[in-house]
């Protein structure tokens, strides 16, 4: 899945299951554990309470639950094996690549199978004729582009946490990265899939040659959160790795200055393979963390990076110099060789886990805007951190408008929490008002499926549970992601917290 | 069984010859005057029980199989619209919207969609519903890459939303996606978003000639050995005679000229005649299908597309089919078609031969009257039938939306 790991803060119960929800694995499911050994192997099948709980979470640390039985099956056959089993006893499971997730999209189901994917890694083909790679769904992202690279080629998709992040969970969760706003997501590289469906059979989808021909079914699942199937095997197009990349560092007195330059840069025709901002805060956490060294003073900073063939990316950082300087740039330097590049990049990359040494915790938030509705969205969260006290910090993906405001604050601090889940809502909230998303790139999981109802309405949420359905019509594929569920979010759309009160009276069970 | 369909703000009448789908004809047609009365047909339509295909400008109702049933055509072309946000690089427009008109609307911004259409005349919704991408795929990525949201009816007339104007947005099913290429079999589509890129400055267009298979391929892989980041990279390959490799590159006009150097440095040692050409501009009818005849699209990998090609050369040849293959040779993406008039059983040796070798399926994307008389069978082996049969019986469970028409009889 997407993005790096967050530090928020641990046992805030807020989850289907959280603390305190059954740990034994139930009785139905105890029952299917030794076919289920026959399956995957004595090895791959764990029951223990202390090995299931290392699975309770994935990158969102504050929604746990532990699972029912963990497996990690290393063929296909094995998933298919164990999803059909599943099928037969209407037991729910949970697909999992490496957990980075950060929309709770892997939470566990206490009653459920977790079906880790992690020792399915191998890369099974770098097909370089065709420019593209065969993986298994454990592979991590990072390793296609490292085989790949030797050749002259990459693979453009790059989550912040791609050197853990697998691909499968990428296809799950339609991951991005800074390189989205030139080469694309993971739907734009993904060319082939074998998939198991919820019913436990194996489908092929595509392959090496594009656009499978019926049902655009690649492009559906790409995204599905595992709500459709898990993807055994994955074939992914490889980019040729450009004749010269230049990656820029641009400093501003103010963050509408550097908004100013990224409209001049898009308006003025250039693509830059990314653009990055961060704010005075998330600057000053960068310093402390990493010592990037980024210009003294600077309320913004840019970092665009611009690829291609040499004579063009020369033609397209004289002009992006200009325009920097002309939005009021005070300081911009331009690094070539890969270290110098590394060096800006570096400060960008340990944002998020830099903000951990300036606040005891903080909430990554995920939303998107339209790019020209950046710098009003920026003011607005401004206004919202002096209203409430609680600091934000902006590191963005300014030039596909998807924002990651931190919302800091001490959890030592009695209501903290609250006060900044409040304002993590809220900019949700402006990023809907202004026709954006709520989530880019990690996914609405079981974090934002209460959410949904904002940004679509019922008849476009039936349309989704329909088409979901079409897949898995038992239900068992993810359950209680992506869409809300009235038994979960019926009262309050929008953050939950505490339990669920039907809970507390002992009317409802909630896993 | 004529009905009288009474709803607002659209106008129902008796179909006509020129209503005709795939040799089809309608009972009537309806042309609503916007989205919700398309909403408001769509759902009488439920109710009546009747079966519906939607047209935009018509260009394609060739297309595709004929349609099992059909009651009521609806006329989409009143759904005309464009809203450009030029600084978020987003266009969001009405399915009826001529794409000439949405196409000349972003480039007075500067602008475009990165699509070639591949005919001319067609509307918006026609070009999504029916999904084949011109050659700057290679590029930007097909239709369906260039696709951010969508608004369809369903068909039970209910409105529904996927995607948003956001480039950027994973929130919820890619059901667009499923909608571009889905010949209007899951639903009407009534609007688009699409994310847009800048109209490069300069383009220039290195064709060579190329006599063999062998240089063909030669070619095209040195191409792929160099980083000049070709737009399209298109493969002509005639019935018969020497094929040709159109390499379209795109930038600023002093970056130009190295690139271009570095195509023709690489074509050049297979190239024959006087080598590699260099033009500024493409010619007429780029990337356009040909109005007329059998028209069959073939997927390969990317490394075997001149193999693919000259595959069908020659099954093509030994039945005296007279197929010309054309397409995106980089991807893998090319058309096959048969002069009108071929005779059938002509398209059907090509189509079972073709189909005969593992690698490179193919689909009859349209075909004249008598090959469709001729019970040819026009989609082949497709993967995931299942799946598109579960989907199709969850989103039109009453088989109401142009049944028969896309693949499985779907």
């Amino acid at each position: 899945m997407a993005t790096t790991a967050p530090h928020t803060p641990e046992g805030r119960a807020r989850t289907p299951g959280g603390p305190g929800a059954r740990e034994r694995t139930p009785a139905a499911l105890a029952a299917l554990v030794p076919r289920l050994r026959e399956i995957c192997g004595a090895d791959g099948v764990l029951t223990d309470l202390s090995q299931r709980r290392v699975y309770e979470s994935d990158g969102l640390t504050y929604h746990r639950s532990t699972p029912g039985v963990v497996v990690m099956p290393t063929t296909t056959d094995q998933v298919a094996s164990v999803i059909r089993l599943c099928a037969e006893h209407g037991v729910p499971y949970v697909p999992r690549g490496a957990g980075t997730g950060l929309s709770a999209g892997a939470l566990p189901h206490s009653e459920g199978v977790l079906l880790v994917t992690s020792r399915m890694r191998r890369i099974l083909e770098i097909d370089l004729d065709n420019e593209c790679a065969v993986v298994e769904p454990g592979v991590a992202n990072l390793d296609i582009t490292r085989a790949a690279a030797p050749h002259g080629y990459y693979y453009a998709p790059d989550p912040s946490s791609q050197q853990v992040c697998s691909v499968g969970g990428n296809v799950a969760e339609n991951s991005g990265g800074a390189h989205c706003l030139k080469y694309g997501f993971t739907v734009n590289h993904v060319r082939g899939l074998e998939i198991v469906t919820p019913s436990g059979e194996i489908v092929e989808l595509g392959g090496k040659a594009p656009g499978a021909h019926g049902y655009d079914l690649i492009g559906a699942f790409v995204g599905s959160e595992g709500t459709l199937g898990v993807a055994t095997r994955i074939t992914v197009s490889l980019t040729r790795a450009p004749e010269k990349t230049v990656t820029l560092l641009s400093a501003f007195t103010s963050l509408d200055a550097g908004g100013q330059a990224v409209s001049a840069i898009i308006a003025a025709g250039v693509l830059p393979s990314a653009i990055e901002m961060m704010d005075a805060l998330a600057i000053e956490a960068a310093e402390r963390a990493v010592a990037c060294d980024y210009p003294a003073g600077a309320a913004a900073v840019l970092v665009v990076e611009l690829d291609g063939p040499a004579v063009e990316v020369d033609a397209q950082l004289e002009r992006v110099t200009a325009l920097c300087a002309d939005a009021g740039s005070f300081e911009t330097r331009a690094a070539s060789g890969a270290e110098e590049r590394a060096l800006i990049w570096k400060g960008r990359k340990s944002a998020f886990a830099a903000v951990g040494r300036i606040s005891p915790a903080y909430i990554v938030q995920d939303g998107v805007v339209p790019r020209t509705a950046l710098g009003e969205v920026l003011g607005r969260i401004a206004a919202l951190s002096a209203e409430s006290g609680i600091r934000v910090a902006n590191v963005f993906h300014a030039g596909d408008g998807n924002l990651h405001p931190l919302v800091l604050f001490d959890d030592a601090e009695p209501g903290a929490g609250e006060r900044a889940e409040e304002v993590s809502g809220a900019i949700l909230d402006l990023c809907i008002e202004h026709g954006g998303s709520i989530t880019g790139e990690h996914g609405v999981g079981v974090d934002k499926a209460c959410k949904m109802p904002r940004m679509y309405d019922d008849a476009s949420l039936e349309t989704f549970d329909l088409f979901r359905r079409a897949f898995d019509p038992a239900g068992i594929a993810n359950p209680e992601k992506l869409l809300p569920t009235p038994r979960l979010c019926g009262e309050r759309p929008g953050v939950r917290t505490g339990v669920h009160p039907l809970v507390q009276s002992g009317e409802a069970e909630q896993f | 069984m004529t009905q009288n369909l009474d709803v607002e703000g659209c106008t129902v009448r008796e179909a006509a010859a020129e209503d005709t789908v795939c040799g089809v004809v309608p009972q009537q047609v309806a042309v609503p005057s916007d989205a919700d009365s398309l909403s408001r047909v769509m759902a009488a339509a439920h109710r009546r029980g009747l079966s519906v295909t939607a047209r935009g400008a018509g260009t394609a109702l060739d297309w595709g199989w004929p349609p099992r049933s059909l009651d009521l055509l609806v006329d989409t072309s009143a759904l005309s619209w464009i809203d450009h946000n030029a600084g978020d690089l987003v266009v969001e427009v009405g399915a009826g919207t001529p794409m000439a008109d949405l196409n000349a609307a972003l480039a007075a911004a500067g602008q475009r969609l990165s699509y070639d259409p591949v005919r001319l005349g067609g509307t918006v919704g026609g070009a999504l519903a029916t999904g084949v991408s011109g050659p700057r795929r290679l590029l930007s990525g097909a239709l369906r890459d260039l696709v951010i949201g969508m608004t369809v009816v369903r068909a039970d007339g209910v409105v529904a939303r996927s995607g948003g104007r956001v480039v950027k947005n994973v929130a919820g099913y890619d059901l667009a996606k499923l909608h571009t290429g889905g010949y209007g079999t899951l639903g009407v589509i009534t609007s688009a978003a699409f994310r847009l890129h800048p109209v490069p400055e300069a383009l220039r267009l290195v064709s060579a000639r190329l006599d063999s298979r062998i240089r063909a391929e030669r070619a095209l892989s040195a191409l792929c050995e160099t980083t000049v980041v070709p737009s399209a990279v298109e493969l002509d390959w005639p019935a018969s005679g020497p094929g040709r490799l159109d390499v379209v590159l795109e930038g600023t006009p002093g970056g130009l000229e190295a690139r271009v150097a570095a195509t023709v440095g690489a074509l050049a040692p297979w190239a024959s005649g006087e080598g590699p050409v260099v033009a500024e501009e493409l010619p007429e009818g780029w990337g356009l299908l040909p109005a007329e005849g059998t028209v069959a699209l073939v997927t390969a990998p990317p490394a075997q597309s001149v193999t693919a090609a000259d595959w069908v050369r020659e099954v093509s040849e030994a039945v005296d089919a007279g197929a010309h293959v054309r397409g995106s040779a980089a991807t893998g993406a090319l058309s096959v078609t048969f002069p009108p008039g071929t005779p059938a059983d002509r398209i059907r040796l090509v189509v079972e031969g073709v189909r005969s070798a593992e690698g490179h399926p193919l689909v009859l994307l349209r075909a004249e009257p008598h090959v469709r008389a001729a019970g040819i069978d026009p989609w082949g082996e497709v993967p995931g039938l299942g799946l598109m049969r579960a989907v199709k019986e969850s989103l039109d469970p009453g088989h109401r939306l142009s049944p028969g028409r896309f693949a499985g009889g779907i």
